[in-house]
C-alpha cells in the first residue's frame, strides 16, 4: 500500500482522497455529493503509545489494543448508537404492522380518504420508512464513521505489520 | 394463447440465453482460475452494479409472477406478504452487510469459523447454507417447469421435465465456466430487464387510469367481487387462529431469513470495500422497493384490467396475471404491441429463474468446497485445487436440483421458498449475529446455534400440513401431522438463538479475548480485509 512510508501518524485528514479503495464507482442512492460535513475528531488509534510486543501472539495483541484505543471505542459506539435504536424501531413497527393486519383486520380496513385505508396508509408507511432508515444509516455512517474507520484501518494495518516485520 | 406471442417469447429467450453465455464466455477469456476470481469475481464490481446484481439475484420469479398474481387474486394480503421481503433489507443493511465484509473471505461461514475452532464451525455453517440454497434451488426448478410450460401453452409433462433439464444445464454451464464474474453479469442484465419491463407495464396501466390511484384501486375492488374487503387484509390469511399465526410465523421468517441467505451474503464480497457494500446495500433497497411498488401497482391492474375470472382460469395461482396484462396493455391477444410486450414478460421472467438459480448455485457450491470439503478431506489425501472443487460441486449440485426437480415436478412446493428463509433465520442469522456481537460466543455455541435452528426447522416441517394430513400436501395419502402451521419460523428462529446461547454458557472452553477483539476491530474498520 502507498502509505507504508513516511506518512505522518497524525493529521491524516486527507485520507479518503488517497484511499484507492475511495473513489466513487457510482454515486450511492441516497447519498448527496455535497461537501462531508467534517465530524468530530477522534483520537487515533497510535496516541495511546505503545511497546513492541514480540513473538506468537503479537498481532492478537495489536487487536486488543487497538480495540481498548479511544479511537476504536469511539466509532463503535457509534455505530451502536445509531444501529440499535434504529434495528428496535424497524422491528416493532414490522411486528405491530403484520400482528395488527392479522388480528385486527377490521381496524385496518377503517376507510381514510377515497380508496384509502388504514392498510394501505401502512403498508406505504413501510415502504417510506425503510427508504428513509436507509437514508439515514447511510448518511450516519459516511459523516460519523468512514473516517475514523478508515484511519483506524490503515493504523491497525501498520501495526500488525510492524509486528509481523519484526519490526517495531 | 396464440403461437404468435408463443414463437416470439422463444426468439427473446434464445437471445438471453445467447448473450449470457456470450457474457460467460467473454469473462472466462482470461481466467486465472483463482479463488478470489471465482468466488468473488475479482472483488472489483461498483456499488452500482452489484446493487443490481443483488437486486437480480433476490427477486425470483415467485416475486416478479407471484406476487401481482397474489395481490390480483387476493388484494391487500398480496402487499401485507411483500413488504417483509423489503423491511428485511435493513437487517442486512445494518447488521449484516459491511460487517461479513469486513470480515469474511468467500462465505458465511469464514466470519464464524475466524473466531472459533475452525472445523466444526466450518461443518456446521457449510450445512446448513448448502441445506438453504438447495431447497431454494428445488423451488425455484419446478417453478421454472411449470412457469415455462404456462407462458408457452405447453402443458405436456416432457415440455416440463426438458425445461428443468435446460435451466439446470445452463446454471452449470454459467456457474463452472464464468464462476462469480459471469452469474454477477447475467444478474445484472436480468434486473435492468426486469426493472425496464415493469416500469414500462405500471406507466401502461396509470396511464390507463390517467393517473388516478383511487380510480385504480376502485375499480380492482369492485372487479373483484369481495368489494371493499379487497382492499383490507384478511382474504388470504385471515382464516382461523392458525392461520394468522402461520402468516406471522411467515412475516417472521421473511424479515430474518434474507440477511442469512448465502447467496445474498456472497454478493457483498464482490465489492472491494465495507463502504462499498452498504452502498450496494442502498442501490438494492432502492431498486427491489420500487420493483415492490410497481409489483403492487400492477396486482392492481390486473384486478381491474384483466379481472379475477380470466386470471384463475389460466392459472389457479395468479402467476399468469402479468403476462395477460400485459397482453391485454398491448391491445389484446391479436395486436402486435400486446404480442411484443407478452414476449417481454415471459423472455423477463425466464432470464429472473436463470439468474437466481445461478447466483444460489454458485453460493452452494462456494459452501462445498470452501466451508465442507476442506473441512472433511481426509488429512494426507491429495489436495486439489479449491476451484477445480468448487466447479465439480457446482455440476454436482446440478444434477442434485435437476433430479429433485424432476421428482417434485407434479407436487405443491409453494412452501420451500419460505421454508428456506425459515431455516436461513434459524441456522444462519444467530449464529452470524452471535458471532460478530457476543464477546462471550464460544465454539460449542456456535455449533449448537446452527443445529439447534437448522434441525427443529427441518423436524417441524416434516411434522406440518405441507407433509401430510392435508390434501394440498406432499403426500396427502397419508396423515403424520403433529405441528399445526406451515412455516416453522416462529417456533425454530427463537430456538436458533436460545441454543446458542445454550450452547455458550454451557461451554467449559473460555471465550478467546483476542479472537474477538480481532473480529470487532476488523468488522468495524475493514484492516486486514481481503
Amino acid at each position: 500500500m502507498q502509505f507504508s512510508n513516511g506518512r505522518p501518524l497524525e493529521g491524516a485528514e486527507d485520507m479518503r482522497y488517497r484511499d484507492p479503495w475511495y473513489d466513487a464507482l457510482a454515486s450511492g442512492w441516497g447519498e448527496g455529493d455535497g461537501p462531508a460535513v467534517p465530524s468530530a475528531p477522534v483520537p487515533a488509534a497510535r496516541r495511546e503509545g505503545r511497546t513492541g510486543p514480540a513473538g506468537g501472539t503479537a498481532a492478537a495483541e495489536v487487536y486488543l489494543e487497538v480495540q481498548r484505543s479511544a479511537a476504536f471505542q469511539e466509532v463503535r459506539s457509534r455505530y451502536r448508537r445509531f444501529v440499535v435504536p434504529a434495528v428496535a424501531v424497524f422491528l416493532v413497527w414490522y411486528a405491530a404492522y403484520v400482528v395488527t393486519a392479522t388480528a385486527a383486520p377490521g381496524f385496518m380496513a377503517r376507510p381514510v380518504a377515497g380508496a384509502v385505508n388504514v392498510a394501505m396508509l401502512a403498508g406505504l408507511g413501510q415502504f417510506l420508512s425503510t427508504f428513509l432508515l436507509a437514508w439515514a444509516y447511510a448518511r450516519h455512517a459516511r459523516l460519523r464513521r468512514d473516517r475514523a474507520a478508515l484511519e483506524l484501518r490503515w493504523d491497525t494495518q501498520e501495526l500488525t505489520r510492524g509486528v509481523r516485520d519484526g519490526v517495531s | 394463447m396464440t403461437g404468435n406471442h408463443q414463437t416470439l417469447a422463444l426468439l427473446l429467450f434464445s437471445v438471453f440465453v445467447a448473450i449470457t453465455l456470450g457474457i460467460t464466455t467473454w469473462v472466462s477469456r482470461n481466467r486465472q482460475g483463482s479463488e478470489e476470481e471465482f468466488y468473488a469475481g475479482g472483488r472489483l464490481f461498483s456499488p452500482m452494479e452489484n446493487g443490481f446484481a443483488v437486486a437480480g439475484d433476490y427477486v425470483s420469479a415467485a416475486s416478479f409472477l407471484g406476487v401481482p398474481g397474489l395481490i390480483a387474486l387476493f388484494g391487500y394480503d398480496g402487499v401485507l406478504y411483500v413488504v417483509g421481503f423489503l423491511v428485511a433489507w435493513l437487517v442486512v443493511l445494518f447488521l449484516v452487510a459491511e460487517l461479513v465484509r469486513n470480515c469474511g473471505r468467500f462465505t458465511l461461514a469464514d466470519v464464524v469459523a475466524s473466531r472459533m475452532s475452525e472445523r466444526p464451525v466450518r461443518i456446521a455453517a457449510g450445512t446448513s447454507s448448502v441445506t438453504v440454497s438447495v431447497l431454494y434451488l428445488v423451488a425455484q426448478m419446478v417453478g421454472a417447469g411449470s412457469l415455462v410450460a404456462l407462458l408457452l401453452g405447453r402443458t405436456g409433462g416432457g415440455a416440463r421435465a426438458w425445461t428443468v433439464i435446460g435451466v439446470g444445464a445452463l446454471m452449470v454451464i454459467y456457474v463452472s465456466m464464468g464462476g462469480m464474474r459471469a452469474t454477477t453479469w447475467i444478474q445484472i442484465v436480468k434486473a435492468a430487464l426486469m426493472m425496464g419491463g415493469t416500469v414500462v407495464l405500471t406507466v401502461l396501466v396509470l396511464v390507463r387510469f390517467h393517473g388516478d390511484l383511487d380510480g385504480l384501486l376502485l375499480t380492482a375492488a369492485e372487479r373483484s367481487g369481495h368489494g371493499d374487503a379487497f382492499l383490507a387484509p384478511g382474504l388470504k390469511y385471515g382464516g382461523d387462529l392458525t392461520a394468522r399465526l402461520d402468516f406471522v410465523s411467515l412475516g417472521l421468517a421473511l424479515v430474518l431469513g434474507t440477511a442469512g441467505l448465502p447467496h445474498i451474503l456472497s454478493r457483498f464480497y464482490t465489492v472491494p470495500t465495507a463502504r462499498a457494500a452498504r452502498r450496494s446495500a442502498i442501490w438494492s433497497i432502492g431498486l427491489i422497493g420500487g420493483f415492490y411498488l410497481m409489483a403492487i401497482v400492477l396486482g392492481f391492474g390486473a384486478a381491474a384490467i384483466v379481472g379475477p375470472e380470466a386470471l384463475r382460469e389460466s392459472n389457479a395461482a395468479g402467476n399468469t396475471a402479468v403476462p395477460l396484462l400485459a397482453l391485454d396493455l398491448g391491445g389484446g391477444a391479436d395486436s402486435t404491441a400486446g404480442t411484443v410486450l407478452f414476449a417481454v414478460v415471459a423472455a423477463v421472467a425466464f432470464a429472473t429463474i436463470l439468474a437466481v438459480v445461478a447466483g444460489v448455485t454458485l453460493a452452494s457450491s462456494a459452501s462445498v468446497a470452501h466451508d465442507l470439503y476442506a473441512s472433511l478431506r481426509r488429512r494426507g489425501a491429495r489436495r486439489r485445487g479449491e476451484v477445480a472443487v468448487a466447479r465439480a460441486a457446482a455440476v454436482g449440485i446440478g444434477v442434485v436440483a435437476i433430479a429433485l426437480g424432476l421428482l417434485a415436478r407434479d407436487l405443491n412446493v409453494a412452501f420451500l421458498v419460505g421454508l428456506a428463509f425459515a431455516v436461513a433465520a434459524s441456522a444462519n442469522l444467530p449464529v452470524l449475529l452471535y458471532s460478530l456481537f457476543w464477546r462471550g460466543f464460544t465454539t460449542r455455541g456456535a455449533v449448537w446455534s446452527v443445529y439447534g435452528g437448522l434441525i427443529p426447522a427441518l423436524v417441524l416441517v416434516v411434522f406440518s400440513p405441507v407433509v401430510s394430513g392435508s390434501p394440498d400436501s406432499l403426500f396427502p395419502g397419508v396423515d403424520f401431522q403433529l405441528f399445526p402451521l406451515e412455516n416453522p419460523g416462529i417456533v425454530s428462529v427463537p430456538l436458533g438463538f436460545l441454543a446458542g446461547w445454550l450452547g455458550t454458557v454451557t461451554s467449559s472452553e473460555p471465550p478467546d479475548e483476542a479472537k474477538h477483539a480481532e473480529t470487532e476491530v476488523r468488522s468495524l474498520t475493514g484492516a486486514g480485509a481481503v
